[in-house]
């Protein structure tokens, strides 16, 4: 197998983190600690804001004693902004190079900024406001932190990597409400308290990222992605240097033969980032020549590597790969149902009780939890663009199983496994097939292009299928949501991209 | 900086953290013991037997004053609402009564979770049956026969910074014990045409004294409409736009509802009205500050309705025929019924 052979070639320099402090007994190739220290700080941000949500409801209902239906309205407003949002968050990321974490850090920070200021608004429009900066705060750090953890990790293992984040996210999102309750149940009406704690576990949360991830993972040339097993051996090589000063000078001691060198391109990358400036790009450029035997197969792309503006950003979807998978994620995300509709058909149809309404999302939570990290090494192994259409095949089951006359009681818990599979197999898994695709100076710029499309794509959905509701009644809104879906998949599955080392 | 400082760094702020989450967290839980103690000055509280038949013009309430009895039903003589309270033990986030019926929306304390649920009461307030309500309850009715009850439940967040919020509204039989959990169940003829839409939203159930006819708010499309519904037929039409939390009055010619009102501000946009079904007039009451309740009527001259105060609510009456001024009649009280 082309990804055996691989690994085994390129031990040494598979990843700069996970290779730099080999541990005996220690899996090769696992997980870069840059990955689990962007985990760490996502679980404890997911901690503060999930704490947050679980009490919004009732803080502004029996706390404010608001009605807080017209709060709906801008729901829509927010989630297209937040969309936008993430572009720029992208790009600035991009911009300069090696910003990724403080773009992130700043988003981690503003969300963070926004708890304590709950504290003080009596009324639902600051209240939206403060939530509309925190959603921009989500916004901003999603597509950098993305980038951090696909530069961060070897291409044979980013499936892996988008995995293990994302279990470590949901854990977080499935405790935060756990703290609120208990915090609420050992106060009277302490909805300060929950604001408060939830503030300090947010700001643990942002000096865990300024403490302990690298803030200079990127900007090497961009040799990355091109056409060859050795190009992508380089790359791995770029991406030894990549962390390697950021890690500090105690971690890239292993007696690798290649540490002395690629600490030299790391310092050449650093000096050059700030100006962009054509030598450093020779540098690289040279290095890359060294590398692949001056095989290129994007010659245009390879001599030059792209400067992180918004043209460079957009003409990344020339490239056929990352073209055919966002096309793949705008067209599926066109199909795909937003989770509470999901949810209340599932309740209608399935006829779980009011009670339990609540802990529906819980339940996906937790599938998707489970699996992420299963199907995030499935994804390595297999090809993560086969456990991307498996996914949606996940979800086409659901919606099967939704339209079904079949009732069991066992029926809520498999649509509730499937929907968190859907997610475990599509979520990271798109992140990491489309890192394949984008240069390093640009990651952070297109998977926000990639996400955004895709959000996008899921809020034009949102929009068809309630109005679809509306026209036909939900049984027939969801069959055609599925014919939709079947379509799509068979589109994807015909389109079949191929990343340019057919890994995926 | 090494690995060491790092570490030191992160330990050092984590004490720092912790002491002010667990300051809040005992600010508040000793807040919660300060709640457990009468203040001065408030209402005489006194533990009793409160009944919802018997006893000749009563107002039953929630109880928000602090103390052993907050939250609990509490009665007081409807000429001196004011006067000394006497407690029931039975703790509420929203009641209603009427004929020897109450409906009483509580929570249930979980080990993760709150949930809800709505307890139909006899006249001696024992439970004759309850209801899974699927968020939080924020209005009660019960029909003048006290055969049929009402709620409406907030449903929401369900997702991170999730801000889209929808009400469910649910009717019991308490006679044969059906229940529709959901008004969406029934038709909607909007504007003389069947209507069908995914956005429907029903709050704020008021009964007819005829068991058959009801009247709520129907939202739609980012409208609201007073809706007129028939328990037989499963059938509800709209009669007018911009009216909600309607509220019949005992004659049943009269709703008082709440409003929107263009030029206020969009947390507080609503003013009380009165509307007459024959004529389809409304008079707007004298109360000059937003109200966001579902109004009760004491007589056919009467309403009450709760404004926020210092300790979550307190009670206010005004003419239902826009004269006169607002007055307040109780403090630390909400979610009235008035018994004879």
């Amino acid at each position: 197998m082309y990804v055996a052979d691989s690994r085994a070639g390129t031990t040494a320099a598979a990843s700069a983190e996970g290779a730099a402090r080999p541990r005996a007994g220690r899996r090769r190739a696992a997980v870069a600690p840059t990955v689990l220290a962007l985990g760490t700080v996502s679980l404890i941000t997911d901690v503060s804001s999930e704490m947050v949500t679980a009490v919004l409801p009732l803080y502004l209902v029996a706390g404010l004693g608001l009605s807080p239906l017209g709060f709906g309205l801008l729901d829509g407003i927010y989630n297209g902004f937040s969309a936008l949002v993430r572009l720029v968050g992208g790009h600035f990321a991009d911009r300069g190079g090696g910003r990724h974490k403080w773009v992130a850090g700043f988003g981690y920070g503003l969300s963070a900024a926004c708890k304590p200021l709950l504290l003080m608004a009596q009324t639902l429009t600051p209240i939206g406001l403060i939530l509309a900066a925190d959603r921009t705060g989500k916004g901003l750090r999603t597509a950098p932190r993305d980038a951090l953890i696909s530069l961060s990790s070897t291409p044979e293992t980013r499936g892996r990597a988008f995995g293990v984040h994302r279990a470590m996210d949901t854990a977080g999102a499935l405790l935060g409400p756990l703290v609120a309750f208990l915090i609420l149940r050992a106060t009277v009406d302490g909805y300060d308290a929950v604001f408060t704690v939830s503030f300090c576990v947010a700001v643990v949360g942002v000096l865990v990222l300024v403490l302990f991830v690298p803030g200079s993972a990127g900007r090497h040339g961009g040799a990355e992605q091109q056409g060859s097993g050795a190009s992508r051996a380089h790359g791995r090589a770029l991406h030894g240097t990549a962390a390697g000063p950021a890690v500090g000078p105690e971690d890239v001691t292993d007696g690798d033969p290649r540490s002395a060198t690629t600490a030299a391109d790391a310092t050449d990358a650093t000096d050059a980032t700030r100006s962009h400036d054509a030598a450093a790009h020779a540098t690289n450029g040279d290095a890359a020549a060294r590398a692949t035997g001056g095989n290129a197969t994007r010659p245009v792309e390879a001599s030059t590597a792209p400067a992180a503006t918004l043209r460079a950003a957009l003409a990344l979807l020339a490239q056929p790969h990352l073209r055919q998978l966002t096309l793949c994620a705008l067209l599926l995300g066109l199909a795909t149902v937003s989770d509470s509709f999901v949810y209340l058909l599932l309740q209608r149809r399935l006829g779980v009780a009011d009670r339990w309404f609540a802990l529906l999302p819980v339940g996906t939570a937790a599938a998707f939890l489970v699996l992420a990290v299963p199907l995030g090494r499935l994804a390595d192994r297999v090809g993560r663009w086969r456990v991307f259409l498996a996914g949606h095949g996940a979800l086409l089951l659901a919606y099967g199983v939704l339209l079904s006359s079949w009732h069991g009681t066992a029926l809520p818990y498999a649509v509730l496994l499937l929907h968190g599979g859907f997610y475990a197999a599509t979520d990271g898994v798109l992140m990491a097939a489309a890192s394949d695709s984008v240069p390093e100076e640009l990651r952070s710029s297109g998977l926000a292009l990639v996400q955004t499309g895709q959000a996008l794509a899921r809020f034009v959905c949102s929009l068809g299928f309630g109005a679809a509701w509306t026209a036909w009644g939900d049984r027939t809104a969801l069959t055609a949501s599925t014919v939709a879906l079947a379509v799509c998949a068979l589109f994807a599955l015909s389109l079949r991209p191929i990343t340019p080392e057919g890994l995926a | 900086m090494t690995l060491r400082t790092r570490i030191l760094v992160l330990i050092s702020a984590l004490v720092v953290l912790a002491g002010v989450a667990t300051a809040s967290v005992l600010h508040a839980s000793a807040r919660a013991d300060r709640r457990n103690q009468t203040q001065p000055g408030g209402p005489r509280i006194t533990a009793g037997t409160v009944a919802l038949t018997g006893d000749s013009g009563r107002m039953i309430f929630r109880n928000m004053a602090w103390g052993p009895h907050r939250d609990e039903l509490t009665t007081v003589p409807a000429s001196d609402p004011a006067g000394p309270r006497t407690a029931s033990d039975v703790k509420c986030l929203r009641f209603y009564a009427a004929s020897g019926t109450g409906v009483c929306l509580q929570a249930v304390h979980g080990a993760v979770q709150d949930t809800y649920r709505a307890v139909v009461l006899d006249a001696h307030l024992h439970e004759t049956a309850h209801y899974d309500v699927p968020g939080i309850p924020s209005r009660a009715r019960v029909s003048p026969s006290g055969r049929y009850a009402a709620w409406t439940a907030f449903v929401g967040g369900d997702s991170y910074a999730g801000t889209n919020f929808s009400t469910r509204a649910a009717i019991v039989d308490t006679r044969t014990g059906k229940l529709t959990p959901s008004l969406e169940a029934y038709r909607v003829v909007k504007d003389g045409r069947p209507h069908r839409a995914a956005d429907v939203n029903f709050w704020g159930v008021t009964f007819a004294a005829d068991d058959r006819t009801f009247y709520a708010t129907l939202a739609t499309k980012g409208k609201t409409y007073l809706v007129r519904g028939d328990l037989r037929t499963r059938t509800v039409t709209t009669l007018r736009t911009n009216v909600e939390c309607p509220s019949l009055s005992p004659d049943g010619t009269r709703i008082a509802f709440k409003k929107r009102v263009k030029g206020l501000p969009k947390d507080a946009p609503w003013h009380l009205y009165v509307l007459d079904l024959r004529t389809m007039r409304e008079t707007p009451l004298a109360e000059p500050r937003s109200v966001d309740d579902q109004a009760v009527w004491r007589d056919d001259h009467t309403l009450v309705y709760a404004l926020p105060g210092d300790y979550g609510a307190d009670l206010y009456t005004v003419p239902s025929d826009g004269t006169g001024k607002p007055r307040r009649i109780s403090t630390a009280a909400v979610s009235p019924a008035y018994v004879n």
